[in-house]
């Protein structure tokens, strides 16, 4: 459903500060894949991310939702097609806006914004039931600024804004990254459960290996602006963590003694 | 008069408060609403239908602003300062070259006036009170939350399909629509349609907007709902007016009023930092 073919991306063209961080990547995702993405810092993986959202156009290439193509298209407008989580709590709510009202916003992506309501009686019974699942009690505070959740309950309410109306295409940028271990596998685990039950398909940025083998069905490791490993089904499932560092290290010039690189 | 400044803040409000930019284009389309409501009063038209059309006017002078910041982007404090210059000569122009233009009270049937008092108050403190309600909901209906999205977080509402430039073009235009109706409503209270009558029209109405505020968060705790904040806005209006008053009852040059309205306008952005600072 999503097709990538051979995208470029330079920062800084022609400066001293020159970066290339997206080089020659083709990347096809069927429908209802869930493909966890690794590579040490600098791989390109948020480039990636970015360059499907439409954060800035590519320099030359081609990106392909459900074979329209949206290589061309500004970011709001890919927003229809969209649901996104960024490493940043802070990116993805309105934190002056109550949590009635960002959920109001989320579940009218893609829609024309008129001179109606911005909130109906309806949608607020149906957010407060869509909240209750997280069991973090935010289905009391509806009309709590989002500026006062913490973290995980910013996370775990900008995942629910994301898939409040079900994405083509869901990309999680390391979003449980800036949180504690704990609140980081509660994240986790509702990413999965929701992954599950509308079956999105999902590209999803991590820093822990163990987290990368544990969820999806397919992985993809990148270096250096490509990917350099896909791996997906049976022998995704029985990966290891020391198998997949022997991979990096066999397929990059760069050596890794544990996932210490891969971690930081 | 304090009601006035009240009503322009409201313009500045949007701009400067629900979408987080400085926009000083008002400076510039402050006076062209009085121009505009005088030389349309001048040729007949109705004190009401010449406020429309200040109004009017005044979203256009908000559009261009928008357009070479979202267009060309130009950042947006440039482009508001380069359509003010610009709006200078085209009020001289509606003003037919004169500085000044004056319309008489006895003459035509103007909704406002210094002369009678009491009614300005009323029409004032009611034009006032149906704004307050129309911003109000306008700012609770789809359109109105995706501009506030847009000023709190950019990134937040294009990732949710909210095309910002269009938001902040909307914003900038209703801010400068609303300043364009208060000066019209000023120059009928004036009797008289100044080219320099913008003059620091973005201080005026950022002391009210932060008075208001002050005194808001002084009152009511922190976090009151949005249209208890917008009467604070008049309210900061007026008081400011009457700080100004009091300054010149003191027998203060007038020539040094302006450097006494920066001294306020400093005096009450730090008192918020203070209480911050003594809570700790």
């Amino acid at each position: 459903m999503l097709k990538i073919s051979n995208i470029f991306k330079t920062f800084n063209k022609g400066t001293v500060n020159e970066k290339v961080a997206i080089s020659g990547l083709s990347l096809t995702l069927n429908d209802g894949d869930f493909v966890t993405v690794i590579g040490s810092n600098g791989a390109g993986k948020s480039t990636l991310l970015n360059a499907i959202a439409g954060t800035w156009l590519t320099d030359s290439g081609k990106i392909e939702i459900d074979d329209i193509d949206i290589t061309r298209l500004p970011e709001h407008k890919r927003a229809s097609y969209i649901g996104r989580v960024f490493q940043d709590p802070l990116m993805g709510t309105a934190s002056d806006m109550w949590i009635e009202e960002n959920l109001a916003l989320a579940s009218r992506r893609g829609q024309k914004r008129h001179l109606l309501p911005g909130i109906t009686k309806a949608e607020r019974t149906h957010y407060a039931e869509l909240l209750k699942p997280l069991n973090l009690g935010l289905e009391n505070r509806l009309t709590t600024k989002v500026g006062l959740l913490s973290g995980g309950q910013r996370q775990a309410l900008t995942l629910l804004m994301a898939t409040i109306k079900k994405p083509r295409l869901l990309l999680l940028d390391e979003h449980t990254a800036a949180l504690d271990p704990a609140t980081a596998d509660k994240v986790l685990s509702v990413t999965d459960e929701l992954v599950r039950r509308d079956n999105l398909t999902t590209l999803m940025i991590t820093h822990n290996m163990q987290d990368a083998i544990d969820y999806g069905n397919r992985l993809i490791m990148m270096n250096e602006g490509r990917i350099i490993l896909d791996i997906s089904g049976q022998e995704k499932k029985q990966l290891t963590k020391q198998q997949l560092i022997d991979r990096f290290n066999s397929l990059s010039d760069q050596k890794l003694e544990s996932d210490n690189v891969l971690l930081s | 008069m304090g009601i006035l400044y009240g009503i322009m803040a409201l313009g500045i409000y949007i701009t400067f408060r629900v979408l987080k930019v400085s926009d000083l284009t008002v400076d510039g389309s402050f006076a062209t609403g009085g121009a505009v409501s005088v030389m349309l009063m001048l040729s007949g038209v109705s004190p009401i239908l010449s406020l429309l059309c200040a109004f009017a006017v005044g979203l256009l002078c908000g559009t261009v602003t928008g357009l070479l910041h979202t267009k060309l982007s130009i950042p947006i404090i440039l482009s508001s300062i380069l359509v003010q210059i610009g709006l200078y000569s085209i009020n001289l122009r509606i003003l037919q070259g004169s500085a000044l233009k004056s319309i008489s009270v006895d003459k035509y049937p103007l909704l406002i006036n210094v002369r009678f008092v009491s009614r300005t108050i009323l029409i004032g403190a009611l034009i006032a009170l149906a704004l307050i309600a129309v911003l109000y909901w306008y700012f609770g209906t789809e359109q109105g939350c995706s501009i506030r999205a847009t000023g709190n977080n950019p990134a937040m509402a294009k990732s949710n399909g909210i095309n910002t430039s269009t938001t902040t073009l909307i914003g900038l235009a209703l801010c400068n629509g609303l300043v364009a109706f208060a000066g019209g409503l000023m120059s009928q209270y004036q009797g008289f349609a100044d080219v320099n009558q913008g003059r620091g029209a973005i201080v005026t109405g950022l002391a009210a907007i932060i008075i208001g505020e002050v005194l808001c968060d002084i009152f009511f705790k922190k976090g009151s709902s949005f249209w208890l904040r917008l009467t604070f806005v008049i309210i900061g209006g007026i008081i400011y007016y009457l700080i100004m008053v009091l300054i010149l009852w003191m027998r203060v040059d007038s020539n040094d009023l302006k450097l006494f309205t920066a001294l306020i306008v400093a005096i009450f952005l730090a008192i918020p930092n203070f209480r911050k600072g003594a809570a700790v």
